[in-house]
């Protein structure tokens, strides 16, 4: 399992990949692994304004349904529309084309409350 | 406490996903969903089902007892017959359905759900009308099930050559397969040929190496319960618990083709009787998804803002590629018509379909 030491985690399993005042959003290895086959994924459109840590997404596979949550506030400038046609990119390559939204940040200081890869890494092995 | 099959060591190892189901820790996959289901449209899989239980009905009179406890006939088979069938509460809901192995007029070998085992036996140990024995053996016995177009090369590999062309659909022989004991039936749950080995539990493991052994040069993959309900729910075969269940009625969930109303008395008859004249008010169809979506288990169905019924299964078939679903509504919708499905905030349309939604490719097995 991979977990790029540059990204930063939520413990709801997302990444988060800061540029200047842009997040890009995807969900981590362990997430798309657990999941299994990724078959549909629910994509908030351009402008929508995420809350951190709500709900702003929902990733099928074929057995189960889950929510991808906000791991920071802002509006989103771009969501990954290939996903619709080929979500099997999540599961494929989670932390490149699979990534599902880019954020403009409203508050950069959450970034502050995510893990850094060793405190995610330490956060799976405990199993969350 | 959680139970598992002889098996459970050799899930692990192959890497299978441990979940619950029924009570028992049973792999729900190995390699992935998508590439287990492929496997056995296109080649073969094999599944250890040694959760599911086993009960034996014996004695002068087992063959009465059986009929009196099922909604089919069993004096229409000939021994070395399986046939499929439900038992039901007096109300008419389903108590379990089940496959029946006769192997003769005072021996049945019935097999039932892993969640309903105990249940189901101390149910026929209640209703023992005609005083036969009926003994709980689900410890004694482990199952597992070859599926796949190539499942009878499968069997031909492990010595059993003579079997893929003298076994019928629903046929079943006693025989020893590569010198281990078996009961092979011609059955499964998956839409496609197979077969389903029934044999003592310690012998499971053994057979199953072997199996996946001979399986090699044909694609044979380990295939867990995630597959295992994609591949029934696209032939559209009954889940215990979603289709039928103890308050739907084999009537309402197409499975009038094994009541048979004009046999002697069983439990649950004079129930269908009255349903049947006075005719069923919801039914079972399969559903397509024409928008984005996955219908799940639970999801309200509507027509316009009139709630209709729910989904009872559903999932995106791997066959297919697109969402389907089973679901029990109200009044007399038919192939073709739009309904609307209860997708968290949305409405999503469906339409219904002829079922099952695959069908295997005519030929000879």
């Amino acid at each position: 399992m991979t977990i790029p030491q540059d990204l930063k985690y939520s413990k709801e399993h997302e990444w988060v990949r800061v540029e200047g005042q842009i997040a890009t959003i995807g969900v981590t290895d362990f997430a798309q692994e657990q999941l299994g086959d990724i078959v549909m994924v629910e994509l908030p459109s351009e402008g929508t304004i995420l809350t951190k840590d709500e709900s702003f997404g929902v990733v099928e596979s074929v057995k189960s349904v889950s929510d991808v949550f906000a791991p920071v506030s802002g509006k989103i400038v771009e969501a990954n529309d290939p996903l619709t046609d080929s979500p099997g990119i999540m599961n494929e390559d989670c932390y490149g084309e699979g990534w599902i939204v880019k954020v403009e940040m409203s508050d950069p200081k959450e970034l502050d409350s995510l893990m850094d890869a060793k405190a995610y890494q330490a956060c799976l092995a405990e199993g969350h | 406490m959680l139970k598992q099959t002889p098996l459970y060591e050799v899930h692990k190892k192959l890497g299978g996903r441990i979940v619950e189901f029924g009570g028992w820790e049973m792999p729900v996959q190995y390699s992935g969903i998508m590439e287990e289901h492929r496997a056995v449209r296109k080649a073969c899989g094999l599944f250890d089902i040694s959760h599911m239980g086993q009960v034996l009905i014996t004695g002068p009179k087992a063959l009465e007892q059986v009929n009196y406890l099922t909604t089919n006939d069993v004096s229409q088979i000939p021994d070395g017959k399986c046939q499929y069938t439900a038992a039901l509460y007096p109300d008419g809901g389903v108590v379990d359905d089940l496959i029946v192995y006769r192997i003769n007029a005072e021996n049945f070998l019935i097999v039932v759900n892993a969640s309903n085992d105990e249940k189901d036996f101390n149910w026929f140990v209640q209703n023992n009308r005609f005083d036969a024995k009926i003994l709980h053996v689900s410890h004694a016995y482990g199952m597992l099930a070859l599926q796949g177009p190539k499942a009878k090369d499968v069997l031909a590999n492990l010595g059993g050559a003579l079997m893929t062309t003298t076994l019928n659909p629903f046929s079943f022989v006693e025989e020893k397969l590569m010198g281990i004991s078996c009961i092979i039936s011609r059955t499964g749950y998956t839409g496609e040929d197979g077969f389903e080995f029934l044999l003592s539990s310690d012998k499971v493991v053994d057979l199953w190496n072997k199996i996946i052994e001979a399986g090699r040069p044909f694609g044979l993959l380990p295939i867990g319960l995630g597959a295992r309900d994609t591949l029934r729910l696209e032939a559209a075969l009954s889940l215990y618990g979603h289709e039928i269940d103890q308050k739907i009625n084999p009537l309402e969930a197409r499975l009038a083709w094994i009541v048979k109303l004009d046999k002697p008395d069983f439990i649950g008859k004079s129930s269908l009787q009255k349903i049947e004249k006075e005719g069923i008010t919801r039914h079972l169809v399969g559903l397509s998804m024409i928008d984005a979506g996955i219908p799940r288990a639970g999801y309200e169905v509507y027509e316009g803002e009139k709630k209709l019924g729910w989904i009872t299964s559903g999932t995106f078939s791997p066959s297919l590629g697109k969402a389907i679903a089973l679901a029990l509504i109200e009044g007399t919708k038919k192939s073709g018509d739009e309904l609307l499905v209860g997708i968290r905030k949305q409405k999503a349309r469906a339409q219904i379909v002829n079922l099952p939604f695959y069908r295997k490719k005519k030929g000879k097995i």
